[in-house]
């Protein structure tokens, strides 16, 4: 079988098995599934920048919450339709991420990590800080009514699903698309040896500032599709918790795999899910998997696939 | 109360903060300097030094004094220890990566903390400080044009608060005179210089590596001890401390020991007087941002000269 038919075969049957699903989970499993469709469309942003580019950014949640505050407080302050909303939330995305692009990329390295995680910080404080519109930590919740996209109820199980299947499945053919197309063949070069790149007479700055910017514009759509889905958005989102959770998802699934962000997402929800009814602690599970990761397996789920069974896994 | 006195128990309760911050920071600065790595859980380490401070005062009882000063001596020592181990354990195996140690330190801090949640519980529990003597303090102010000391209402701090900043420069200046003066200050600077030329000079690089990551940490558990009779032990007390040393550490200039300890007085004083006009959050954008954008366009930081 060619590549090109097992990576066709591979993510349709995912699609596949995601819509079947959907007639055959109970209730409980259903809406967990849901979510973690739109989550993992979040950590599908994050991977096109740290798993493809090898840029590690730790203030993804600013770009999540951009998108979801963006979507969310066009409905909330300006009264404005669904489908308006989650444009308002992609484009606050795209110029977030434009500008903190701009200025981080300057840096490389550690100080990429610090950049980034001190500009979500001030996001976040700056959402708590005009607590007056954004209900600070507290947040809001946006109503049923404003929830109808084009007749569609968004808040009925089953719509909520097939938006979020739309959602994840758009992200993964996109970057399915774009990783295999020659500017994600760029993108890897720049991970595997910057100075090779740029001899080769690509313009890395520019390349790596459209990463970002594909990235974060992803993690906005994922946040203000969250919000609209589950009608809440708070500053909770935009906490450093929310910055590393992608990255313990791809991690976790498989760095620089278009299916690793799914895996990871999908087992962690459940780890997470299953120990938070133990204890009140359950983000120590979320520590004990990154130190393991690191250490006994960087390479993560999909990664081990790719080493041991299929070479050219995508 | 006039704008003077004001200003002066401002920038009081500012070098209080500063002390603190001074010690967490070169702790920091420390571990960043000699080993070229960034420790995420450095915050963890600094609750984890409150935590035990209440739990060895309560387990020795009499009188507060008594249990305190154990604290002092023995908290540093066990969260040392207790840095070395996850140094040892986890960052010697991903060979000192900078990211992949950046990630390894994240979950180091999920794991501290959510056990101290665990064990200790998610309430805030004071420390009783060893002596705590109320200090009015005077003002000037001119009566017929001569100079007049009076007391103003408030205005007043406790001996307890001005024992800390003593403590702190006190420890400050045991850390100057440690890596100038002594045989293991030296290992660390050469360390510091050029790892593989310390290796080869019979170095023992790893061990000296295990030892200032205990070093860094144990200087934020002092700092937690001290400050602990102040505020009180939280589980979630780490944040804040980890992030002020970080803008500490990058405005003084990565690894620079007295950049650092300059910008934790500036940071500490300016928070104590800034947070008396505007709101705390803002002071904490502003300064977050200052930060982000001192790292992007004069990454040597404020004080550093640029390095070839």
């Amino acid at each position: 079988m060619s590549d090109r038919a097992k990576t066709v075969l591979l993510h349709g049957g995912l699609l596949a098995l995601l819509f079947a699903l959907q007639f055959m989970l109970p209730a409980y499993h259903h809406g967990n599934l849901a979510r973690v469709m739109v989550l993992a469309s979040y950590a599908i942003g994050f991977n096109v920048l740290f798993g493809y580019t090898g840029l590690l950014s730790l203030g993804h949640a600013m770009f999540f919450a951009a998108g979801m505050y963006g979507m969310g407080l066009a409905v909330q302050v300006f009264d404005a339709a669904p489908a308006l909303a989650l444009v308002a939330g992609a484009g606050a995305g795209l110029v977030v991420s434009g500008v903190v692009g701009m200025l981080a990329l300057r840096t490389a390295g550690v100080a990429f990590m610090i950049v980034t995680l001190m500009f979500a910080q001030a996001g976040y404080l700056t959402i708590l800080y005009f607590g007056s519109y954004t209900r600070g930590d507290e947040g809001f919740v946006i109503q049923q009514a404003q929830r109808i996209l084009w007749g569609i109820d968004l808040s009925d199980p089953t719509n909520r699903y097939f938006a979020a299947f739309a959602l994840f499945a758009s992200c993964l053919l996109i970057t399915l698309w774009l990783v295999r197309a020659p500017f994600g063949k760029v993108l890897i070069a720049i991970r595997e040896n910057e100075e090779r790149a740029m001899m080769l007479g690509y313009d890395v700055f520019a390349h790596k500032l459209a990463a970002v910017i594909v990235s974060g514009t992803i993690a906005a759509m994922a946040g203000a599709v969250y919000g609209l889905l589950f009608g809440y958005v708070g500053a909770s989102f935009a906490s450093v918790q929310y910055s590393i959770f992608p990255l313990l998802w791809v991690l976790l699934g498989g760095a620089g795999t278009i299916l690793g962000p799914f895996i990871g997402t999908l087992f962690m929800f459940y780890l997470i899910d299953l120990s938070s009814g133990i204890t009140t602690a359950y983000m120590l599970v979320a520590g004990v998997a990154l130190v393991a990761l690191t250490l006994f397996a960087p390479q993560g789920l999909a990664g081990a696939v790719r080493k041991r069974i299929w070479r050219g896994l995508p | 109360m006039e704008i003077g006195p004001y200003l002066m128990l401002a920038s009081l309760e500012g070098a209080v903060t500063a002390a603190v911050l001074a010690l967490t920071a070169v702790g920091l600065s420390l571990v960043f300097g000699v080993m070229r790595v960034v420790n995420v859980a450095h915050g963890e380490f600094f609750m984890l030094g409150a935590v035990l401070a209440w739990w060895i005062t309560s387990l020795i009882g009499g009188h507060p004094a008594l249990g305190f000063a154990v604290a002092l001596l023995v908290v540093p020592v066990l969260v040392g220890l207790l840095a070395a181990a996850a140094d040892m354990t986890v960052l010697k195996r991903v060979a000192y990566d900078p990211e992949r140690t950046i990630v390894a330190t994240i979950g180091i801090l999920y794991i501290l903390q959510q056990v101290t949640l665990m064990t200790y519980g998610a309430d805030a529990r004071p420390v009783e400080p060893p002596f705590n003597t109320r200090l009015a303090l005077p003002w000037v102010e001119f009566v017929g044009g001569k100079l007049q000391l009076y007391w103003p209402w408030g205005l007043s701090t406790t001996s307890y608060k001005l024992a800390v900043i003593g403590a702190a420069a006190g420890v400050l200046l045991g850390v100057w005179w440690g890596m100038t003066r002594t045989k293991v200050g030296l290992l660390m600077r050469a360390t510091q210089m050029d790892r593989d030329m310390a290796l080869a000079f019979g170095i023992p690089v790893e061990r000296v590596y295990a030892l200032v990551f205990g070093l860094g940490a144990g200087l934020a558990a002092m700092a937690a001890v001290l400050i602990v009779p102040i505020q009180q032990a939280h589980y979630l007390m780490g944040g804040d401390p980890l992030l002020l040393s970080f803008i500490v550490v990058i405005i003084g200039g990565l690894g620079s020991l007295p950049g650092t300890v300059v910008a934790a007085i500036l940071i500490g004083l300016s928070d104590g007087i800034i947070s008396v006009f505007f709101s705390p959050t803002l002071a904490k954008i502003l300064a977050t941002l200052l930060v982000a954008l001192v790292l992007v366009f004069r990454p040597q930081g404020l004080f550093g000269v640029r390095r070839a």
